[in-house]
């Protein structure tokens, strides 16, 4: 897919990063010699591109392999095959000292704000910290920086000798974004960034990274299962499905105009906030499979309720352009 | 009226001070509807369901009254019988609140045992009937599967077996699809509502996820701080919500139909129980603030089928104890 999204992209869309027939899979279990003899593809041959300064969000449901795909380019995991291509660099063959001039520029933003700060660092010092470790600053400059950096994030000067026990999720999570701002990234993956949020907090945490995307001019792959949350900060948004990708559009394009079975069920899925409309549901049968050793043909004809004849044998089907910038993979859509 | 709840109160002690969770809230439930109790965490919703199960360790004041029954006034083992029979409760984890040492089987015919005149050939029966009504393949061989054998979204549909396994009159569910994924949660909301119908059951639905309260609920109440802020038939709510707070929630969602450049924002966060602003609990992140709001707590007004607790509306203050 990533070549078709080449030569359909507009000549001012400048690729920041590439993802190519990227899988991760892990070793669901072993026998006796320590062979392993079943897979969990958790990530498989998955190719996406993600444009310079845009928002991509990727949906989908618990297991599709979302936070493996943040974590894989973050360079948390390593993949199993594939390449992710950063500055015409392969991010998966660098050597360990390339390997951390490259990671600054991509940082991650984590789920969960009171898990991710160590508690016993004070906030000062959990966003001085990879300004050090990447030797950035000399370091009299420092301080300067993090009292910027708080700014920035919408946290006071005094702010910085607290303990992150000290603070409220909303407030973590702005710690959070500071300590990924501090290294000046070119792209930000953020894996849930909102979801352990209450709703008002939300929606100070979104409009807080929609204004440093602009300050910053920023890149953001933003992971997350709320499909409004999503559309909200997005250009693009792609769906993802056990591990595979199964639609990708502009946002517009692919709230207003879904064309994979699977899109339509999880956007109407959605509860609507008008307590008038009733919206017609479609319900899907049944739970998401087991990603361990799965079958060749798509994944999701377990549960399709447009399934045709050919789904059950065929090969996973390969994406196709529906419309501009609109790729589907399913079967429907074959020639 | 199946439920009436006056004045509850609710009291947390602890070292370092007593903190009022649940605050002279009071509120009715009809039969056969759905009542959403909306609000953050923090907002006492979760404990005044467990104070009406008499569930929590706090300390509990005021009336619950049940089919013209006190039910503050009954002894421990009174209420065992009440709960799982007349009133049933679900709770949000559905990972934790299932017991991982014993079969699926014998936790559902447990209940139907304790509660009903049955022997255990009729509980078994009665069990996988259950089952098979709340959406789950092949009850008869599943019913042997342990809780881990079952997905997030099963594991729920047997919490709501088990909690509609005595046909209660009132169920309350607490955060039922918080846990779960978008489809999954359809699917549940929608067994929900069907149950709902065929049994006549009232429920009380307690969330955050107004999404979820605007697709099913009848009538909503909306908690800040521990108080309820604003009542209303669920219509009238999302289409002229009075609170400032209730207004906030409102508009700070991401809408799928609509674009927006920037959200709405509530300044601020949620106080410290221990330290609550002087005056209108809200009125510290309020954009409708006024001098009154800093100085006096305004009443819960209830004018027709609306009540709001703000000085916009009225000028009546709240009585404390």
């Amino acid at each position: 897919m990533a070549q078709e999204t080449k030569t359909s992209a507009e000549g001012s869309d400048e690729i920041l990063l590439s993802v190519k027939h990227l899988s991760k899979y892990f070793a669901a279990d072993t026998n006796f010699f320590g062979k392993t003899t079943s897979v969990l593809k958790a990530v498989d041959d998955l190719n996406l591109d993600i444009y310079k300064k845009e928002a991509l969000g990727l949906v989908g449901e618990s297991g599709c392999g979302k936070t493996t795909i943040g974590k894989m380019i973050a360079n948390l995991y390593r993949p199993t095959s594939g390449e992710i291509l950063y500055d015409g660099k392969d991010l998966t063959k660098l050597t360990e000292n390339e390997r951390r001039a490259y990671c600054k520029d991509i940082q991650l933003i984590f789920q969960d704000p009171y898990a991710s700060l160590n508690p016993r660092m004070t906030i000062g010092d959990i966003i001085a910290e990879p300004i050090k470790t990447n030797k950035l600053l000399p370091k009299d400059k420092i301080e300067e920086r993090v009292t910027y950096l708080l700014n920035c994030v919408g946290l006071a000067n005094h702010h910085r000798n607290r303990f992150p026990h000290e603070f409220s999720g909303g407030q973590r999570q702005r710690v959070g974004i500071a300590r990924a701002l501090a290294v000046e990234p070119k792209l930000i993956v953020c894996d849930e960034p909102v979801s352990a949020l209450d709703v008002s907090i939300q929606a100070q945490v979104l409009n807080l990274l929609d204004d440093l995307k602009d300050e910053f001019g920023l890149t953001y792959l933003f992971i997350a299962h709320g499909l409004n949350v999503v559309k909200h900060i997005s250009d693009r948004v792609g769906v993802m499905y056990l591990g595979k990708l199964v639609e990708i559009a502009d946002k517009h394009e692919l709230y207003n105009n879904p064309q994979h079975p699977y899109t339509k069920a999880l956007l109407s899925a959605i509860p609507n906030i008008n307590p008038r409309v009733k919206k017609e549901r479609i319900i899907l049968k049944g739970d998401v499979p087991s990603p361990i050793d799965p079958k060749d043909n798509c994944r999701f004809c377990s549960r399709c309720y447009q399934k045709l004849d050919m789904c059950e044998n065929s090969p996973y089907p390969s994406m196709r352009e529906v419309a501009p910038k609109h790729f589907v993979a399913c079967h429907l859509y074959d020639e | 009226m199946l439920l009436e709840v006056k004045n509850l109160t609710t009291k947390f002690k602890s070292k370092k001070g007593t903190t009022t969770a649940v605050n002279q809230v009071s509120f009715h439930v009809n039969e056969g509807e759905i009542l959403a109790i909306v609000g953050e965490s923090g907002s006492g919703k979760s404990v005044t369901s467990l104070s009406i199960m008499g569930l929590t360790p706090g300390e509990v004041s005021g009336e619950i009254i049940f089919k013209g029954e006190d039910l503050k006034q009954k002894s421990d083992k009174e209420m065992q019988k009440i709960r799982g029979d007349k009133i049933s409760m679900i709770f949000q984890e559905p990972m934790t609140s299932l017991n991982p040492v014993h079969r699926i089987k014998d936790q559902l015919m447990e209940t139907i045992l304790t509660h009903m005149d049955m022997n255990k050939e009729e509980a078994l029966k009665r069990a996988i009937t259950m089952l098979d009504l709340v959406g789950i393949p092949s009850p008869e061989k599943r019913i042997n599967d342990y809780p881990h054998q079952m997905s997030g979204g099963m594991r729920q549909r047997v919490m709501i077996a088990m909690a509609l396994s005595c046909r209660p009159e009132l169920l309350i569910a607490d955060e039922p699809t918080t846990a779960l994924d978008v489809t999954i949660q359809a699917q549940i909301m929608e067994l929900l509502y069907r149950l709902r119908q065929k049994f006549n059951m009232a429920v009380m639905l307690i969330t955050h996820d107004l999404g979820v309260v605007a697709e099913s609920a009848d009538r909503v109440i909306v908690m800040y701080c521990g108080r309820i802020v604003e009542e209303a038939p669920v219509i009238e709510l999302f289409e002229t919500p009075k609170h400032p707070y209730t207004r906030g929630l409102l508009d700070s969602i991401p809408k799928i139909d609509e674009d927006k450049d920037r959200l709405f924002m509530i300044d601020g966060m949620v106080p410290n129980p221990l330290h609550m602003p002087k005056g209108c609990t809200f009125s510290d992140r309020c954009d409708k603030c006024m001098d009154i709001c800093r100085q006096m707590m305004p009443a819960l007004v209830t004018d027709g089928n609306r009540s709001v607790r703000c000085f916009l509306y009225h000028n009546e203050v709240e009585v404390s104890e």
